[in-house]
This record gives C-alpha cells, sequence and structure tokens, in this order.
C-alpha cells in the first residue's frame, strides 16, 4: 500500500474528500453570513438553527408528504427562505437603528427557540435521512474510493456558491446590492426599495443555510443540534476569511474544510479546535482577516 | 459600533453626571441589600439562594465588561467554567483547602482572560463577540478532552472543606456565610471599579471609542484591564460555585452558560450597577421552576432574549431608575 508521511493514501484522500465536504457547509454557511451582514449589518445567530430546519424540513417532506430528495433540495430553501422573510419583518427590521449586539442578541433568541422546539418535538437522538438512490454508491479512483453523494455535495456547493458570486458581481440587481451594502440612503434617494431588498437579502441568506441542511442531511443524521455546533465553528471562519469578500468566505470555508481534514490524519486530537487555533493566529498576524477591509 | 449606535445601556448616568444625592442612594441600596443576605437565608432554602448569589457575581462581573466597557463577550462560560474546573481539581485532587482552591481558579481565570482578551480587542464590535466565542469553545473542548477534568462526567463530589483549615463548610449555613462575604465583596469592588476615574474612562471609550483615542486615552489598555478584570471576577463567581455545589461540569463552559450570562446581564438591565442581581435572581428562579418542562427552559430563555432585545431593552433595574430618575 502507498503510503503518504507514514498515512495509507486511503485515509489520507478520505479524510481529505471528509475535510472537503465539511469545508462545502462552512462555505455556503458563511457565504450567506457575509451577505447578509453585508446589507444589514447583523450577525445572523440563527443561520445554524436555520440550516438544521434545512434538514428538518427535507426529513417532514419525506416522512409527511412522501416528496423526495429532488424536491427537498428545491422546496426545503424555500420554506427556509420564507421563514426567513417572516423572521426579518416581524423581528430583525425593528433593530436597525439601533447597535449591531442587539441584533446578535435577538437573533441568539430566536435560534434558541427554534432548536428548543425541534428538541420538544424530535429528541437529541437524530432521524437518518436516506442517499438518495440516484446518487447511491461509488466511484474507485486509482486512489480511494469515491462515494457519489459526496462528491455531488462539494460539486453543488461549489455550484451555488459560484451562481450566488455571479449574481452578485455580474448582475444589474448584484450592482444594487453591492450599492446598498456602501451606502443605503444614496441608493434609497435613487428610488430603489431598500427595505425590500433588505428583507429579500435576509430570505435569500438563510435559504442559503437551508440548503446547505438539505445536503447535510443525508451525511449526518438530521438533529436539533446540528445548527449550533457548526455555526460557532463557522464564526470563525469568518472571522479568519474577513466577511468583506464573498468570494474570499467561499474559498476560507473550503480551505478550513481540508485542514480540518489533515488534523483529522495526523493529529486527531486537535481536529475540533484546529480551525480556532488558525482564528487566534490570523488575528495575532493579520487582525483584520485575510480577505477582510480594516476594520 | 465606535461612533454610530449606541446601547441603550444607563441612559441616565450618560445625561448627568452623578451626584452626592445618587451617592447617597446607592448607600442605601448597599444597606438593603446587605441586610437581605443576612435575613434571605431565614426564609429561603440557602442553596437557591447561593446559586442566585454565585449567578449574580457572574453577571455582575459581565455587566462590568458590557455596560461599562460596551464589550459584548459571547464566551465568558470560558472564565466561569475554567475556574469552577481549577477550583475542584485543587480542592479535590490536591487537598487545597477551599480558599485557596476558589484563588487558584480565580487566578487561573485571570490569566484565561489576559490571552483571551489580548487576541478579542484586536477587532471591534460584531467581530469581537463572534472571536470571544469561538475562544470560549476552544476552552469547551479543551475541557472535553483533558484528562483532569473528568470529561462527560465532570469533576463530580469536590469536598467542601474547611475555611483556613479550620471551619467546616459542609453545613449550608457557613457556606452560605462565606458565598454572601465573596458576593458581597465582588459587588463592592465593581461599584468602585465604575466609579473610579478608570471607570469614567471607560465609559467614555464606550460611548465614543474614536474621540477617546484622540484625547489620548490608551483605549486598548483600558479595553484589556476591564476584559481581565471582568474575566477573573467571572471566575470568582464560578470557583465559588464549584465548592458550593461541589460539582464542575461540561454545562459551566458550554456557550449556553456565556448565553444565559447575557440574558441576566439584560434582564436585570446591562449598564446598572444592580441590574445583573435582579436579572440573576429572575433568570435561576426561573430555571428553577421550570426544571420539570426540560426543553421548554430554552424555548422560554429565547422568547425571553427575543422580548427583551425588542420591548425592553433597559431591563428592570433600568425601568426603575428611570422611573425614580436616579442612577441605580
Amino acid at each position: 500500500m502507498t503510503t503518504i508521511f507514514g498515512v495509507p493514501t486511503q485515509a489520507l484522500f478520505g479524510q481529505l474528500l471528509l475535510g472537503l465536504i465539511n469545508g462545502s457547509f462552512y462555505a455556503i454557511l458563511s457565504l450567506g453570513l457575509a451577505i447578509i451582514f453585508g446589507l444589514l449589518n447583523i450577525i445572523n445567530f440563527a443561520h445554524g438553527a436555520l440550516y438544521m430546519m434545512g434538514a428538518f424540513v427535507a426529513w417532514m417532506l419525506l416522512t409527511y408528504v412522501g416528496l423526495g430528495y429532488w424536491w427537498a433540495l428545491g422546496l426545503a430553501p424555500l420554506v427556509v427562505g420564507v421563514f426567513g422573510v417572516v423572521l426579518e419583518r416581524v423581528l430583525i427590521a425593528r433593530l436597525y437603528k439601533l447597535d449591531h449586539l442587539y441584533g446578535l442578541l435577538l437573533t441568539f433568541g430566536i435560534a434558541l427557540i427554534i432548536q428548543g422546539l425541534f428538541r420538544n418535538q424530535y429528541g437529541v437522538s437524530g432521524l437518518p435521512y436516506a442517499i438518495p438512490a440516484e446518487l447511491s454508491g461509488g466511484q474507485r479512483l486509482p486512489f480511494m474510493f469515491l462515494p457519489n453523494y459526496r462528491g455531488w455535495v462539494v460539486v453543488a456547493s461549489l455550484t451555488v456558491c459560484l451562481a450566488t458570486w455571479l449574481v452578485i458581481e455580474k448582475t444589474k440587481l448584484g450592482a444594487y446590492l453591492r450599492a446598498a451594502t456602501e451606502n443605503p440612503t444614496l441608493v434609497q434617494a435613487f428610488g430603489v426599495n431598500v427595505p425590500l431588498f433588505l428583507t429579500l437579502t435576509y430570505g435569500f441568506g438563510v435559504a442559503l443555510a437551508g440548503f446547505a441542511g438539505v445536503l447535510a442531511a443525508p451525511i449526518y443524521s438530521v438533529n436539533p443540534n446540528m445548527g449550533a455546533d457548526i455555526i460557532i465553528v463557522v464564526f470563525a471562519v469568518v472571522v479568519i476569511g474577513g466577511m468583506g469578500s464573498i468570494i474570499g468566505s467561499v474559498i476560507t470555508g473550503f480551505a478550513l474544510g481540508l485542514v480540518e481534514g489533515l488534523t483529522k490524519v495526523f493529529y486527531p486530537e486537535a481536529s475540533a479546535t484546529v480551525i480556532f487555533v488558525i482564528m487566534v493566529l490570523v488575528l495575532l498576524v493579520k487582525p483584520a482577516g485575510l480577505f477582510g477591509r480594516t476594520a | 459600533m465606535a461612533d454610530s449606535a449606541t446601547l441603550d445601556a444607563a441612559p441616565i448616568a450618560a445625561a448627568r453626571p452623578e451626584s452626592r444625592d445618587d451617592r447617597a442612594l446607592h448607600r442605601k441600596v448597599f444597606i438593603g441589600i446587605a441586610v437581605l443576605l443576612v435575613l434571605a437565608p431565614l426564609v429561603l432554602y440557602p442553596v437557591y439562594l447561593m446559586k442566585v448569589l454565585c449567578f449574580g457575581l457572574f453577571a455582575l462581573a459581565f455587566n462590568l465588561l458590557l455596560g461599562y466597557g460596551g464589550l459584548l463577550s459571547f464566551g465568558h462560560a470560558a472564565y466561569f467554567g475554567m475556574a469552577s474546573y481549577i477550583s475542584a481539581y485543587g480542592a479535590k485532587t490536591l487537598g487545597f483547602t477551599p480558599e485557596v482552591a476558589i484563588l487558584a481558579g480565580t487566578v487561573t481565570a485571570a490569566i484565561l482572560g489576559l490571552i483571551f482578551g489580548a487576541l478579542a480587542i484586536r477587532r471591534q464590535g460584531i467581530y469581537f463577540s463572534m472571536i470571544t466565542l469561538a475562544l470560549a469553545q476552544m476552552a469547551f473542548f479543551f475541557s472535553l478532552q483533558a484528562k483532569f477534568t473528568g470529561g462527560e462526567d465532570g469533576i463530580q463530589a469536590v469536598p467542601r472543606g474547611d475555611l483556613f483549615g479550620v471551619i467546616s463548610l459542609a453545613d449550608d449555613r457557613v457556606m452560605y456565610a462565606l458565598v454572601a462575604v465573596v458576593f458581597f465583596g465582588g459587588l463592592l469592588l465593581i461599584y468602585r471599579i465604575i466609579h473610579s476615574p478608570f471607570g469614567q474612562v471607560l465609559k467614555a471609550i464606550r460611548d465614543n471609542e474614536n474621540r477617546a483615542v484622540s484625547l489620548g486615552y490608551r483605549v486598548n489598555q483600558y479595553k484589556l484591564a476591564v476584559f481581565v478584570l471582568s474575566a477573573t471576577l467571572a471566575g470568582l463567581a464560578g470557583a465559588t460555585k464549584a465548592i458550593v455545589f461541589q460539582l464542575a461540569s461540561l454545562t459551566d463552559v458550554h456557550w449556553s452558560m456565556s448565553g444565559e450570562v447575557v440574558l441576566m446581564t439584560l434582564v436585570g438591565g446591562m449598564g446598572t450597577v444592580f441590574g445583573p442581581i435582579v436579572g440573576a435572581l429572575v433568570i435561576v428562579t426561573m430555571e428553577t421552576y421550570l426544571a420539570q418542562f426540560g426543553a421548554w427552559v430554552t424555548i422560554i430563555q429565547g422568547c425571553v432574549f427575543v422580548l427583551c432585545v425588542l420591548l425592553f431593552r433597559e431591563g428592570i433595574v433600568g425601568l426603575v431608575a428611570r422611573l425614580i430618575r436616579k442612577p441605580l
């Protein structure tokens, strides 16, 4: 068996793939956080809870309605997005004139409520969600075995991130969005409905989280705590990348997933904390984050 | 958050400097608290009271940072929890007397606060909160994996021991007396810090960081100092808690503990001297009575968060202070 640095290549590439998968989720989630933060100036603590909700909506669609994975992939983000729009209109919109800290506290409260409700209803043991038939099985590559579904997750995540980036950077709508991020008052003076933009942006950002949740459902068990576990890591990812750049948050997400995977191979004890350690190093060397504009 | 929007904290204190009148009022409140501390165990269960006092001190320490430094730490469980582990480990395994165990825990929290604080103040506002949360999560994973913390079990059956090697703390009433003294001492210290020239500079930084910089204050040193003070006092609360309940566990370092202390401060009134005590009283009481409802506690906490942020940002003591037109 071939080895690299004393590690069998099978194990190495297997962990790298797992890292890439985690990285896919970090990328989509931090992308959503960055878009929301850019326009609304709040850190959406509920992002993890909404990611969890996406996974649960997929599970509910299958269990109660009989709609499978592909339906869920389209419907669950929609449901989460609409839920986000309601949240923004009813609760979050009331805080725009206040300090950003209140946005963090409010969304933290919302996260507690959503998480508590699902925990009450479904317990904490986690529910299984099968991999769709089209994507079961895998490919035998020369250096490793690649399960089809895992490959799909990476491709889907990359596609969504890239599409989001294109919309924001290359379309008229994206141009409005970027302008509103820079100077909302001025954009409003030009007759653009900025409050509507804020609502839709929040809806879109959390729909991304819902989408990530559906992707995650067949890999991890569908569990009320899955959002809380990941959101703190995503915060660290966001601190490392800085929220100034869309593409930056995507690259950082994938890169940190890979680093985490590598750590699992060479020093498993540190795999839970390696991202936080990197955050510390980045803070020491480049406090604004790798892609961040100076605060 | 340097220049734009501001916290609603201490609306009156910000409006005018405190007069001799206010000082007299505060003196009365302190006497009232002292009397309550003495009388309360006659009517109420001492273990419940000790819980309120430990969390009260924790919230007071947290409020020093949020209400007066304007810094929202979302990772205060790290100092509370690590101090509680060290204190429990010292008392159980190393055979420390309770006062040495508590001291050891408090010093640990201070050192941790110095390291984490120095890192976190490199960013401002929302990033500061995320960094403190991430660092605290690191402390959580450390506690989960380290040998001495006992992993999922925590450190159980910590002996209360004999204070100074002489006075046995096994009796709840004796233990209560110690906790009450620690709490009152912490409260006085925090009051003193807030009303010192150092505290005035802190408030200036909170209200307008850029102006404080242009006036020549080394803002980062002030921020770090208040961060360390806050972490140390949070550690004192955690270390004491470990001795009282004879237990240090992962709950104390978990992020939900960080959220809880924010909630206590918010409910009581951030930026008020006495608010966090009331907040701790309300939240601990609520949890004691709701414990039977399991996961509903989280949901209710979430609802209280949402309602407080939307409708009741001044908190209970903040409201009272507005009604009597005096800073509390």
